[in-house]
């Protein structure tokens, strides 16, 4: 522990005693993002003007990133819309840094899905480092230990000069972060849209392992117990990054915000967290909280409210990495790698002790009080003194007003099944090759070659498989599975249908592993709300989102809202991104996603119908976006994960493939790829029972459907449990491998035939070509 | 039989390496860069990471830790000490091994399924590997280029001290494709690649065979174990 540090140069702080005094003061409250009613409401809440120090955090707390101003009356629906069933395996629900679900076994499983779309644009390397940084301290403040990482990219244009900046940059901070954190990277989506040509966005999603009895909750409790931040020191970076990056849109011309973005060191969070793993070990801390967006303002503000409702802070004893930083100035930092814990007195020493041993610095702040006031003093003169729920909890809630978009009625009323189709095999074959390399559906390894996904032993699946899998257990081999969707041109075209659609996506991803689905976050990334077009498109989305999850019965535990994701006055596609955790007995029994064996049967589960609109053919082909989104039935996709665990708990399953982006082109192609097994296909039967075209057969998105393949010897048992459960199921080919003079090929009967290289060809160039070239 | 395993600060394959080593049938040992401490293990890994975030050079602080003056005398005393990945750029920074390790030529971080040869199997970490033997293991580094002055890698050819060369592709720049080396006593190894991730079926890299079926890492282990009952 280090003593008091006094600042070079003292700054005078603005007191409580002063504000009371001068009624009058001006306060740039506007440059700090506040609106005119909302500091008057501050002023009314304190009964006199804010200090300076007071209207930092108020106007980082009651920002729309902190607050969730704008989306709060709607994401209560995800509270409400539950059954006792949902919720029985739920440690910890919405509102906490993130949720806890029982896996059993005494095991539990953290997990959320969080944005750091901004300062990914204006600083790609740090914005994408410190967005890993941020969640993966989320994940440790419940008591957990980080066990993997993915992240969600969107970038614009995949030919835009700018995009190679951020595709870069993104990249390489994401795999310098989380790689020297140690912690697995195990999948995640990459998109290409030119509407995410200004803004791109870059998701962070997380999950920890605990022990029931490690939970540990951001709390304040136990008057007299002793409030110690730890971790890296605090210093000028970020400042203002949430109030005003996060809730302001860019614009072209305006002054450059580079100095809002923080900066990470992974080497200080990999020790943190094993300091904090040992903390917790020897039950050091009784609440801890980590330092995100609005720092020290929200770390105080949040433990007070979720406590006792007291604290008293000396905020001078922060230590500073730039000692000239003003009170105002620490309050607002967003200096990584910090995280602030409540301590008994009798075991602050042993506490100490643990820290030393790790070399992380800390300070004891303050203590709790239950005087439910915040009170902050900088050198013994009072700076802060707040009711701690002002700040956190009772901040603005806004109804925002919603209109139904002008432009929609005439974007779904031009439907992409109205396009030309092919009918001839050399168009199709055409066609099939250049979905198979269009940025979207290319081969992303260019990417995922950076991330380790071996560190920890424990990694059952990672891409390109559809969910990564991860051991929690090594004895029982227990583990979960985890994957993440979303189709923004889906939600621009209807965005309730489209929140449904990556619900029932990522439910299925986690479904054909063989894992059993349990629980969701979501990342909810929009335009502005002051857009009432926007608004809309955020109403309709959480409500599909939230009618779709009562549906099929798995709770939101947490997660995220992103606004302002727009350039100028163009908002970006609605991308809500939906994470599905599921989980699974014995990890042994996981499901691939690719053919290994020869011989065996392929089933199409599911049927095909004519829905093309707003796919990746009508997209890559024909530049088109219009129509309505594929339909979802979510007791047909229950229905469908019922009958793949029982396949996968009967070992009748060799591999299980999730048809989405692309239809059951891309899957067949993804199939044969994975170990390089060819098959014989027909589609013959898909056109007749469905009453489809070869092109519709091989291109429809039409949702509910997976491929599997079947050991000849489990065929009939395969065949009776679909009949027994009433699922569609149809015979469409054979695996076959590569033999003396004929290689490894995937053929479309009566159409057109390429081979493993071929596929491989076309699949693996697009992203070299476009960023640079990768190893092997 | 007792193998240790040091644990640094930004350590991040350590316990990858205990379970290898438990796997290998052999008793895993926590020991703690701060100490002066050895614990009596038979045999050392320095695991893969990190350590002190890549400041100043790779494992260039950590060669100074405390614990590393036992490492060292323990090394010169003939005790098998394995170097993986950031602990093979420690061996080298603490001058038991030759050369250095530079940033990957193509200035990427890489993880990959890598094919290698066995060139010495006659090593304390190596005897139940054949001589020209290919093995894969997962590799995963940003500063993997071996580098050694020309008289130094003529020797270390000369020598047969070259014990593993990159097959396939050099993932890295390596000079010579060199992918591991030892010392003159051959008790001391160090390699880029990571055979603590190939010891678990079902957890390693993909085989012609199955899935993730790779265990090829795991006679790194079972080699050390070897060459000290017969000691």
């Amino acid at each position: 522990m280090t003593d008091t540090t006094t600042p070079a140069r003292m700054h005078v702080a603005d007191t409580v005693q002063n504000a009371a005094s001068t009624p009058e003061k001006e306060q740039p409250y506007a440059a700090l993002g506040l609106k005119p009613d909302e500091y008057a409401s501050i002023k009314e809440i304190l009964g006199r003007r804010p200090t300076s120090g007071e209207l930092a955090m108020y106007s980082v707390m009651w920002s729309e990133h902190c607050s969730y101003k704008s989306s709060k009356k709607y994401l209560r629906q995800f509270g409400q819309k539950v059954t006792p069933e949902m919720t029985k395996n739920l440690m910890v629900g919405m509102g906490e840094n993130a949720g806890v679900v029982d896996v059993g076994e005494g095991w539990a499983v953290t997990f959320k899905v969080e944005s750091h779309n901004h300062p990914s644009y204006i600083e790609p390397f740090q914005g994408a480092a410190t967005g890993v940084g941020g969640i993966v301290r989320d994940i440790i403040s419940m008591g957990a230990r980080p066990v993997a990482v993915m992240d969600q990219l969107r970038f614009g244009s995949p030919d835009h000069p700018d995009t190679a900046r951020v595709v870069h940059g993104v990249t390489s901070g994401i795999s310098f972060y989380g790689n020297c954190l140690g912690l697995p990277n195990i999948g995640g989506e990459t998109y290409f849209d030119p509407v995410y040509q200004g803004n791109p966005l870059v998701n962070a999603l997380s999950v920890g392992v605990l022990r029931h009895e490690d939970l540990h909750l951001a709390n304040a409790t136990g008057v007299g117990n002793k409030v110690v931040l730890f971790g890296a020191r605090t210093g000028g970076d970020g400042i203002g990054g949430a109030s005003i990056l996060a809730s302001d849109t860019f614009a072209d011309g305006g002054p450059t915000k580079r100095p809002a973005v923080q900066v990470g060191d992974p080497f200080a969070e990999k020790v943190l967290i094993e300091c904090c793993l040992e903390l917790y070990r020897e039950k050091l801390v009784e609440g801890i909280q980590d330092l995100g967006a609005a720092g020290i303002s929200c770390a105080t503000s949040e433990l007070a409210s979720n406590g006792d409702g007291g604290m008293y802070i000396q905020l001078e004893k922060v230590l500073l990495r730039d000692p000239t930083l003003t009170a105002e100035e620490i309050l607002m930092s967003e200096s990584q790698e910090r995280m602030m814990a409540v301590v008994e007195p009798s075991k602050l020493e042993a506490f100490l002790e643990v820290v030393k041993k790790w070399d992380v610095e800390t300070s004891v702040l303050g203590e709790v009080t239950d005087t439910g006031r915040l009170v902050i003093d900088w050198h013994g003169e009072e700076i802060v003194n707040v009711d701690p729920r002002t700040v956190a909890v009772d901040g603005p809630v806004y109804d925002r007003p919603v209109a139904y978009p002008t432009w929609i009625d005439a974007l779904q009323a031009d439907t992409a099944e109205a396009l030309p189709r092919p009918t001839d095999p050399a168009t199709l074959r055409e066609q099939f090759l250049k979905l198979l390399g269009s940025a979207n559906l290319a081969d992303k390894s260019w990417i995922t070659n950076q991330y380790d996904y071996y560190v920890l032993g424990n990694t059952a699946l990672a891409f390109p498989d559809d969910a990564g899998m991860i051991r929690v257990d090594e004895e029982t081999g227990l583990g979960f599975s985890i994957a993440t969707d979303a189709n923004g041109r889906y939600c621009q075209l209807d965005p309730r249908q489209g929140a449904r659609l990556a619900l029932a996506e990522a439910y299925r991803n986690v479904a054909v592993t063989g894992a059993v689905p349990a629980a969701v976050t979501d990342c909810l990334n929009f335009g502005s709300p002051e857009n009432p077009e926007v608004m809309w498109q955020f109403s309709e989305a959480v409500e599909g989102l939230s009618d779709g999850c009562l549906e099929l019965g798995i709770p939101v535990t947490g997660g995220n809202v992103s606004f302002y994701n727009q350039t100028g006055d163009v908002p970006i596609f609605p991308t809500p991104v939906v994470g599905v955790l599921g989980v699974i007995d014995d990890v042994a029994r996981r499901v691939p996603s690719g053919w290994q064996d020869e011989g065996d049967n392929i089933y199409l589960l599911g049927v095909t119908a004519n829905e093309l609109s707003g796919s990746a053919w009508a997209g890559t082909i024909h530049g088109h976006l219009g129509g309505l989104p594929p339909r979802v039935d979510l007791q047909a996709e229950k229905d469908l994960a019922g009958l793949l665990h029982a396949g996968a708990q009967s070992s009748l399953i060799g591999s299980a493939h999730d048809l989405a982006d692309g239809g059951l082109a891309q899957a067949l192609a993804e199939s044969v790829m994975r170990f390089g097994v060819g098959a014989r296909v027909w589609l013959g039967e898909i056109m007749d029972r469905d009453g489809v075209d070869a092109s519709t057969a091989l291109f429809s998105e039409s949702t509910g459907r997976v491929i599997v393949s079947v050991p000849r010897e489990d065929d009939v048992k395969f065949r009776g449990l679909c009949e027994g459960r009433g699922y569609p199921v149809l015979r469409i080919g054979v695996t076959v491998k590569a033999d003396a003079g004929t290689p490894a090929s995937l053929e479309i009967q009566d159409q057109f035939t390429l081979t493993v290289d071929e596929l491989r060809s076309t699949h693996r160039a697009t992203l070299p070509a476009l960023f640079g070239p990768t190893v092997g | 039989m007792r193998i240790g395993v040091i644990t640094f600060p930004g350590s991040l394959d350590d316990r990858d390496a205990q379970r290898a080593v438990r796997m290998a049938g052999a008793e895993p040992v926590a020991l703690w860069h701060g100490d002066h401490d050895l614990q009596n293990v038979d045999a050392i890994v320095l695991p893969g990471g990190f350590s002190y975030g890549d400041y100043l050079r790779a494992g260039a602080i950590a060669s100074h830790a405390p614990i590393m003056s036992e490492v060292i005398d323990a090394a010169e005393r003939g005790v098998p000490v394995l170097g993986i990945c950031n602990g093979f750029q420690m061996l080298t920074e603490a001058h038991l091994l030759p050369g250095g390790l530079i940033r990957n030529d193509h200035g990427s971080f890489i993880r990959r399924d890598q094919t290698i040869v066995v060139e010495n199997a006659d090593t304390a970490w190596t005897t139940d590997f054949e001589q020209g033997e290919e093995i894969v293991i997962p590799l995963k580094n940003a500063e993997g280029g071996f580098i050694a002055s020309q008289t130094e890698l003529d020797r270390l050819e000369g020598e047969g001290r070259v014990v593993f060369r990159y097959s396939g592709i050099n993932p890295n720049g390596s000079l010579r494709d060199i992918a591991g080396i030892t010392n003159e006593r051959g008790n001391v190894v160090g390699l880029m690649p990571h055979p603590e991730h190939a010891i678990e079926a079902g957890f390693g890299p993909d085989t012609t065979l199955a899935m993730r079926s790779g265990i090829d890492g795991l006679r790194f282990f079972t080699s050390a174990i070897r060459a000290l009952q017969t000691v």
